[in-house]
C-alpha cells in the first residue's frame, strides 16, 4: 500500500467499512436477481459521501481528492463487486475538467459531483479496443455513429463520446439507441446508436485529450481489477485454511502453499503498478506509459487469480452460491475494457520507439 | 570534529550541521581520493578475483578506513564513522558527484558487523570490528555443507569442548571467496542432542592448521564459491559468538542481512545495464515503422520490462512501507524471489536477442561485454538457489507472510 496521508486514510476506511457492512458481494446478488443495472440507493449514498466528486475542482462541488483518492475507492468497491457508476461517472467528469469549456463545466461538473447526473465514455466501436481511430463523425454540430459495449449506458445521462475530429459531449434523448449486451458478468453495457445527434465538442485539452481520457479509463479499471484480485486471493486463502482433506487443512500442503506464495507474489507487484499509475496521473508525469502498466499487470493478474481461486476451491468454487466464480466473470470483461494485454504491450513497445 | 562525541545514528541534524559537514567531506575527498580511481570497483565487494591492490587503491582504502567512513553509521568506538544517517547520505551523494567509491566492503560490512554489534561481547566488538571498518580482513561464511543446504539445521560441522579451545572438524561448502578470506564466520555443531539448540556461532582463522581451502568450478568457467575442510582446527574458546546453543538465533539474524543485500540478486546487474530492447535494437534492428524486426521478441521484451517496472516499484515501495512502519514491511519477503527471477529472464532473452554472440566462451569474435554476458547468465542461476533458494522464499511466504500451517 502507498504511504497515504490522513485524508486519503479515512477515505480508505469508510470505504472499506462502507463495502463490507453496506454492500457486500450480496448486495450484488440481489441487483442482478433484480434484474437492475446497479443499486439505486447505493448510488445515492455514493454520492452523499462524495465520492462521483473525488477529482472534480471543488469550484465545481467536487473535493478534488485526486486519483489516488478516488483508486482507494473503487478498490475497495471492486472487492465487493459492487455494481454501481462510479467508474464511468468519473471518466465523464474527468473528460470535462481536462477539455470542458468553463461553460460546460458549470454545467455538468457539480451535478456529476453529487451523483445526480450519470455519465460514461463512448469511444470503441467494436468488440476489442484498438486505440483511437473510430468513424463517428460530427457535421454541423449533429453527430452519428454506433458505439459498442458502452459500459453503464442504460442510466446514463451524458455520454463522452469519441468522434473523428474530437470529444464530444452528447446528453441522452431523442436520436440515441441502445441495444442491451448482457455479458458474462451480467452488467450494464450496451451498444448505443447515435443518429444526428447534437453534440457540443469539448474545447480543451488539445491533441491528446481522448488519450488523456483513455489513461484515466486504464487506470480507473485496474484500481477495480485490483480490488477483484485482493478479495479472491484473500477468499481464497480463508477457503484452504478451512477446508481439511486426508484428516488435514489444505493450507497444509506445500503444493497449494507455493501456488499462494506465486499469487501473492503477482498481486503485490500489481498493486504497485496500479498505485504508481494513480499517482502518476495525481503528478502529470508519464502518465500513459504508467496507466499501460497498470492495467497490463492488472490484466495479467486478474486473468491468474481468477483462474486460481475457482481452481482451489474446487467443485464449489464453479457453484452459484459462492462468490468467486463472479470474479472470474467480471474479470474477463475487464480485461478486454480499453486494452487487452497483447494491445497494451503492443502500445507500451511503441511508447519506447521500439 | 576530533573530539566530537560520536553523534547517534538516529539523531536528527540541523541544516546548517549538514552544510558542515558536506564541507568537511568535500574537503576530504579532495585531499584523498586518487582521481584515478573514478568508477574503479570496490575490490573487496568482488566474487569473481580478487585483485591486488594498487598503491592509489591502498592509500584510498586507508584514508577511508581511518576515518571510519566506509561504515558510516556504525559506532565510532568500534571504529565506525559514527554519522548519522542524513550525514551518511550526504557524504554518499558527495561521493557520487566526484565518481568516488567505498573501499570498505565484502561479507564482514555487510553481514558480520552488524551481527557482532548485536551480538558480541565488548571485547569481540573491539577485536573484531575495527579491522572490518578499515578493510584489513576478509571474511567469508561458513554455513551449508554437503549435506545442510536448504535444510541449513542439518549441519554437522563438530566442535568439540576441549577445555581453553574447541576442536573443529567437518566440511563447509559454497565459502564465498574462502580462497582470499583471512577469516570465516562459521555455524558448528557443539551438541547432537539438539537440532537447532545444539548448534553455535564461532569465528574461526582461515590461516590455522588444520583448514584447507578448494576452489569449486562451476558452470560459469569462473570458482567464486569453495569447499573448506576443518580437520583438527583448534580455535580459541574466545571466539565464540554469544552462547553456546545460540548459533542457530545469530545466524538466522545474520541471514537477514544477506538477504537484505540480495533483494535485487541478480536483478541488480540490470538496473545499470542498458534496458533490453536497447540491446535488441542493435542485434536486431528496426524494422520500417520503427518496430523491432522479430515481432515476436518485441512482445516478450515489452512484456520483461514492464514486470520489470512493475518489480522496481515494489522494491521502492517495500522501501517506503519499511520506514514507515519502522520494521520490515511483508512484501519485502518477495522481493529475493521476483528479483531473482526477472534477472535469470533478463539473462535468457539476452541470449535469445543477440544469438551466438549472447554465447560467447572466449577469445576473438566476442565483445568483452558479450563475453561477461555469458557468465553472467551462467553465474546468475545461482541467485535463485543462494541465500534461501526460491522453494525456502515460497515456505517463508506461506508461513510467515500468509500464516498457512507447516506441511505434516
Amino acid at each position: 500500500m502507498a504511504i497515504l496521508n490522513e485524508e486519503q486514510e479515512m477515505l480508505r476506511d469508510m470505504a472499506r467499512e462502507w463495502t463490507k457492512n453496506e454492500h457486500p458481494v450480496g448486495a450484488w446478488r440481489k441487483v442482478r436477481d433484480a434484474g437492475e443495472p446497479f443499486d439505486a440507493a447505493a448510488w445515492g449514498a455514493m454520492g452523499e459521501m462524495g465520492w462521483a466528486g473525488i477529482v472534480i475542482p471543488e469550484e465545481h462541488g467536487g473535493t478534488d481528492f485526486g486519483w489516488l483518492s478516488l483508486g482507494l475507492v473503487i478498490e475497495e468497491l471492486g472487492k465487493s463487486l459492487a455494481a454501481s457508476p462510479l467508474i464511468a461517472s468519473a471518466l465523464a467528469a474527468s473528460a470535462i475538467v481536462l477539455g470542458g469549456s468553463e461553460e460546460q463545466k458549470a454545467e455538468y461538473l457539480p451535478r456529476l459531483a453529487t451523483g445526480e447526473l450519470i455519465g460514461t465514455l463512448a469511444f470503441d466501436e467494436g468488440p476489442r479496443h484498438t486505440g483511437l481511430t473510430v468513424s463517428t463523425s460530427v457535421h454541423d454540430g449533429r453527430l452519428t455513429g454506433t458505439k459498442a459495449f458502452v459500459h453503464e449506458a442504460s442510466r446514463a445521462d451524458l455520454f463522452v463520446v469519441l468522434a473523428r475530429d474530437g470529444v464530444y459531449l452528447v446528453e441522452k434523448g431523442k436520436g440515441i439507441a441502445l441495444s442491451k449486451r448482457v455479458m458474462a458478468d451480467l452488467r450494464d453495457h450496451a451498444e448505443v446508436d447515435f443518429n444526428d445527434v447534437r453534440a457540443q465538442k469539448l474545447p480543451g485539452g488539445g491533441g491528446e485529450l481522448a488519450q488523456k481520457i483513455l489513461d484515466r479509463a486504464r487506470v480507473l479499471t485496474a484500481a477495480e481489477m485490483l480490488g477483484m484480485c485482493q478479495a479472491v486471493f484473500d477468499t481464497t486463502l480463508d477457503y484452504l485454511k478451512q477446508r481439511v482433506q486426508f484428516n488435514q487443512v489444505l493450507s497444509s500442503f506445500q503444493a497449494l502453499q507455493h501456488r499462494m506464495a506465486d499469487l501473492y507474489t503477482e498481486l503485490e507487484m500489481t498493486r504497485s503498478a496500479v498505485e504508481g499509475g494513480l499517482q502518476a496521473i495525481d503528478s502529470g508525469f508519464a502518465v500513459t506509459e504508467a496507466a499501460a502498466l497498470a492495467k497490463a499487470r492488472a490484466n495479467a493478474a486478474l486473468n491468474l487469480i481468477s483462474r486460481e481461486g475457482v481452481q482451489l476451491h474446487g467443485g464449489i468454487g464453479m457453484t452459484d452460491e459462492y462468490d468467486v466464480g463472479f470474479y472470474l466473470k467480471r474479470a474477463r470483461v475487464l480485461e478486454a475494457a480499453w486494452g487487452s494485454s497483447s494491445h497494451l504491450r503492443d502500445l507500451y513497445a511503441t511508447l519506447k520507439a521500439y | 570534529m576530533a573530539g566530537v562525541a560520536a553523534p547517534d545514528a538516529q539523531k536528527t541534524d540541523s541544516a546548517g550541521d549538514l552544510d558542515a559537514f558536506r564541507e568537511e567531506a568535500r574537503a576530504f575527498l579532495s585531499a584523498n581520493f586518487p582521481p584515478e580511481l573514478r568508477g574503479k570497483n570496490n575490490i573487496l565487494s568482488s566474487v569473481e578475483e580478487a585483485g591486488e591492490e594498487s598503491p592509489a587503491e591502498k592509500a584510498w582504502r586507508v584514508a577511508v578506513g581511518e576515518k571510519g567512513w566506509g561504515t558510516p553509521t556504525w559506532p565510532s568506538e568500534y571504529g565506525g564513522g559514527g554519522l548519522t544517517r542524513k550525514q551518511a547520505r550526504a557524504l554518499e551523494e558527495e561521493m557520487a558527484k566526484v565518481g568516488a567509491w567505498n573501499p570498505i566492503g565484502g561479507m564482514g560490512v555487510m553481514m558480520l558487523g552488524p551481527t557482532l554489534l548485536e551480538f558480541a561481547s565488548e571485547e569481540q566488538k573491539h577485536e573484531h570490528i575495527p579491522p572490518i571498518c578499515k578493510g584489513e580482513v576478509r571474511w567469508c561464511q561458513g554455513y551449508s555443507e554437503p549435506n545442510a543446504g536448504s535444510d541449513l539445521a542439518n549441519l554437522q560441522t563438530m566442535a568439540e569442548d576441549k577445555g581453553d579451545h574447541y576442536l573443529v572438524n567437518g566440511q563447509k561448502t559454497w565459502t564465498s571467496g574462502g580462497q582470499w578470506a583471512d577469516k570465516c564466520f562459521c555455524l558448528v555443531r557443539t551438541s547432537r542432542a539438539d537440532k537447532h539448540k545444539g548448534i553455535s556461532f564461532l569465528l574461526i582463522d582461515m590461516h590455522a592448521p588444520g583448514v584447507e581451502v578448494k576452489p569449486i568450478k562451476m558452470i560459469s568457467g569462473m570458482s567464486p564459491f569453495c569447499e573448506t575442510f576443518f580437520t583438527d582446527v583448534q580455535v580459541p574458546k574466545e571466539n565464540l559468538v554469544g552462547e553456546e546453543g545460540q548459533g542457530w538465533t545469530i545466524g538466522k539474524k545474520l541471514l537477514q542481512h544477506e538477504r537484505t543485500n540480495l533483494s535485487g540478486g541478480g536483478a541488480l546487474a540490470a538496473l545499470n545495464a542498458q534496458p533490453l530492447h536497447k540491446v535488441a535494437e542493435r542485434y536486431i534492428g528496426l524494422d520500417e515503422n520503427g518496430k523491432l524486426a522479430d515481432a515476436e521478441l518485441r512482445v516478450k521484451i515489452a512484456d520483461f520490462e514492464m514486470r520489470w517496472s512493475a518489480f522496481l516499484l515494489t522494491a521502492r515501495r517495500a522501501m517506503e512501507e519499511s520506514k514507515a512502519a519502522g520494521g520490515v514491511s511483508d512484501i519485502s519477503s518477495i522481493l529475493k524471489k521476483a528479483g531473482t527471477r526477472l534477472g535469470q529472464e533478463r539473462a535468457e532473452l539476452m541470449i535469445e536477442i543477440m544469438g551466438f554472440r549472447g554465447l560467447g566462451g572466449e577469445g576473438e569474435g566476442f565483445e568483452e561485454k558479450e563475453l561477461s554476458g555469458t557468465r553472467a547468465w551462467l553465474f546468475g542461476k545461482a541467485t535463485t538457489i543462494y541465500g534461501g533458494s526460491t522453494e525456502i522464499q515460497n515456505n517463508i511466504i506461506a508461513k510467515r507472510i500468509l500464516g498457512m500451517l507447516d506441511h505434516q
